[in-house]
């Protein structure tokens, strides 16, 4: 079992310039089920993929892969013709938000946005048009999400996976790679890895991965990796306190961020005093969260929280 | 970004925002020559000589150089001796003020050198409130707050007296509505005229928000004058550089002078970079691992020189840029590089390092730590490069060792 994403899930490619055919390869290499890409000057045409399998994914599979995916004018047309329930977004941030709302108007259930730098304001009018649909959005701003050796969409190296124990969930890429990593060699494994996004108005939020964790009988543990700004981790450690039956354990990073500075994310920055790490791993530890003192220690704070 | 008091004028007046009369001065002489346009067009001998910097606290702060001249000044000397005793006054404080150094509670004690003054017409002031438009991040949307308390910080107000902060979210799809613009004036205790003013000045001003993609937008003070007309005596404006592209006009009031030169010259690379006070240089793909790589250095007792994420998409030319940017700090006394590959490549990471050393030298000790995509490529290219770099196997055994290198 997994959460989002599994052998079930169809996907299809919005945005496919160099970037977005970079990772459409990874992804069929890996064996996700990559089913479409939406290019509105292109439709009618195929584009091949050709080349060596990532066997740290799906097994069973032949040694070398050959696909000619078939391309859309939109992603109405692209979901009726193959019956996809995923898109990944690659779509330049200038447009990227227009790109997220025709997808869930087109009833695209889960909406994967890997684009950085889309403008504040264009999320808060494209979350205000997902509010009534019934739609998730992840993202944007973040490597995508991973069930080892089921599916892959985003842009995670996918060797460092493996199949296991623990749901990850976090606002950083790099930092749920070096999660990812040390639960891999500690014998963990993941069940799904979901990056939220390091922007101020994304989709999906710490408080839907822990509940989805939390239903999900495969996960035995989660392990979630915050930062400064925001209060969503603090939200999170509310959630954990009141509705969690499983261990969580935990990281912040920024405890050395300055005030006022926005720190390369644009969600990251203590403003007013408010969203520094030391509240968050504060609430954190209140909440009986096993908090890292460093991004070396996160899977051994994952094994401590499970109380091994 | 940030962009100065006249110029958040400039702009939110063209938005239908009431704001003073003001010009902008350069030298002592534009000053003194706005002094009789301003007396004249506005009807009040009275005019108000602002330092332009880009920190809060002005009122309250002082000029090195003049202990006793704040960076806000009113000049009433107009009032009995009429425009020449105004301008002979004014002449006197924008010699003193111009190119000097302005410490506020904002700037920290080493202050900000004035190269600008705004002189603005006088207001008669009947009472100060305070007005800011926000992004309320929980609920994606730009929340109005208001409070009574106009010509304090917002964040002494929340602390202290908290109930006395008003709040209302804007629904992107409508705009501010009129009945929620008028609750906030309600709440600010506006009537008669000053409530009809007040509600028009609110919705006005969070259309200008979203048209402006400002991240923030504050008046504090917003004043009422005695006749009941709503004015913005203070403006702040910042913008979220994700959508400066869209706002060509915003992006040319970019006053370089008030920024960082290592930082911006990151910008102009494409690299997100922040200077801090420390030792050890850091390079990091990565914004949560930066952080990170900050916070662990501090763990085993090093002091991080700065923040530098060189981006998923970093070619070798950006880095080499980066770790030139790094080490032209004097402060920095060694450097960790520590990169886990998703789309960054390491081998692309290993060519600029060994790029940039061979052009600027290196002279002090160098920790490398690479892992993800292309790992093996990239420590050979580091090894076979003949250079002095120590390897390391995580992060915190690559923080550890630069910390040791450099005590």
């Amino acid at each position: 079992m997994s959460v989002l994403v599994g052998s079930d899930t169809k996907v299809i490619i919005q945005g496919m310039g160099k970037t977005g055919r970079f990772h459409t390869d990874k992804a069929i290499a890996y064996g996700t089920r990559m089913v479409g890409a939406v290019h509105p000057s292109r439709a009618g045409e195929t584009e091949r993929f050709e080349g060596d399998t990532d066997h740290s994914g799906v097994k069973g599979r032949e040694d070398r892969y050959q696909q000619d995916l078939p391309i859309f004018r939109t992603v109405a047309e692209a979901v009726a013709e193959t019956g996809a329930n995923a898109s990944v977004i690659y779509v330049p941030p200038h447009f990227a938000a227009d790109a997220i709302m025709e997808a869930a108007d087109a009833g695209v259930p889960l909406i994967i946005a890997i684009t950085e730098g889309i403008p504040v304001s264009d999320m808060v009018r494209t979350k205000r048009f997902l509010q009534d649909r019934p739609v998730r959005l992840v993202g944007p701003n973040c490597p995508g999400v991973i069930t080892p050796q089921r599916c892959k969409i985003g842009i995670m190296p996918g060797y460092i996976h493996t199949p296991g124990r623990i749901g990850v969930v976090s606002r950083s890429g790099t930092l749920t790679y070096e999660a990812v990593f040390q639960l891999t060699n500690n014998g963990l494994g993941q069940t799904t890895a979901i990056g939220i996004g390091g922007d101020p108005v994304n989709g999906t939020n710490f408080v839907d991965c822990l509940a989805l964790f939390e239903g999900d009988p495969a996960t035995e543990g989660v392990i979630m990796i915050g930062e400064i700004g925001g209060s969503a981790e603090e939200e999170a450690a509310d959630f954990v306190k009141s509705s969690m039956t499983k261990p969580v354990a935990g990281f912040i990073a920024g405890t050395t961020a300055p005030p006022g500075k926005r720190m390369g994310h644009a969600g990251a920055i203590i403003s007013g005093g408010r969203g520094t790490a030391a509240d968050k791993i504060a609430a954190l530890e209140g909440a009986g969260v096993v908090v890292a003192p460093t991004p070396s220690d996160m899977g051994a704070a994952m094994l401590q929280a499970l109380g091994g | 970004m940030k962009i100065h008091e006249y110029q958040a004028k400039q702009l939110l007046g063209a938005r239908g925002i009431p704001v003073p009369l003001g010009r902008v001065a350069t030298t002592v002489d534009e000053a003194v020559a706005a002094v009789r346009p301003l007396i004249e067009e506005s009807g009040t001998p009275v005019v108000v000589v602002k330092s332009q910097i880009h920190a809060g606290g002005r009122g309250m702060g002082r000029f090195v150089e003049h202990p006793d001249l704040g960076g806000v000044t009113v000049v009433t000397d107009g009032i009995e001796g009429g425009i020449e005793a105004a301008e002979e006054r004014v002449r006197n404080l924008a010699d003193k003020m111009l190119g000097s150094t302005l410490v506020t509670i904002q700037t920290g004690p080493e202050g900000k050198q004035v190269n600008r003054l705004y002189l603005e017409q006088g207001i008669d002031i009947d009472r100060e409130l305070y007005l800011s438009i926000v992004l309320d991040r929980g609920q994606g949307r730009n929340t109005v707050m208001a409070s009574t308390e106009g010509g304090t910080e917002v964040e002494e107000v929340a602390a202290n007296t908290p109930e006395k902060i008003v709040r209302q979210a804007i629904d992107p799809a409508f705009g501010l509505l009129g009945f929620e613009a008028s609750r906030v004036a309600d709440a600010l205790g506006l009537t008669g005229a000053a409530h009809r003013n007040g509600v028009a000045f609110l919705q006005t001003l969070a259309d200008a928000a979203v048209e402006l993609d400002a991240d923030l937008v504050e008046i504090n003070p917003l004043v009422v004058t005695r006749d009941g007309s709503v004015m913005a005596l203070d403006g702040k404006l910042s913008f979220e550089s994700n959508a400066l592209y869209r706002h060509p006009d915003v992006e040319a009031m970019r006053d370089e002078s008030e920024e960082d030169p290592a930082e911006l010259l990151a910008f102009e690379h494409g690299l997100s970079f922040i200077k801090l006070d420390g030792s050890i240089g850091c390079m990091v793909n990565g914004a949560g691992l930066a952080m990170a790589t900050m916070d662990i250095i501090k763990y085993v007792g090093g002091e991080p020189a700065n923040f530098l994420d060189v981006g998923g998409g970093a070619d070798q030319d950006q880095v080499a840029a980066a770790f030139k940017i790094i080490t032209r700090d004097p402060n920095v006394k060694g450097i960790f590089v520590n990169i886990f590959g998703g789309i960054m490549r390491c081998d692309t990471i290993a060519t600029g390092v060994v790029e940039a050393v061979k052009e600027v030298g290196l002279e002090v000790p160098l920790v490398v730590r690479l892992e993800g995509t292309n790992v093996d490529l990239g420590k050979r290219i580091i090894d076979e490069s003949g250079l002095n770099v120590v390897s390391a196997d995580d992060m915190k055994d690559g923080a550890q060792k630069i910390v040791a290198l450099t005590s």
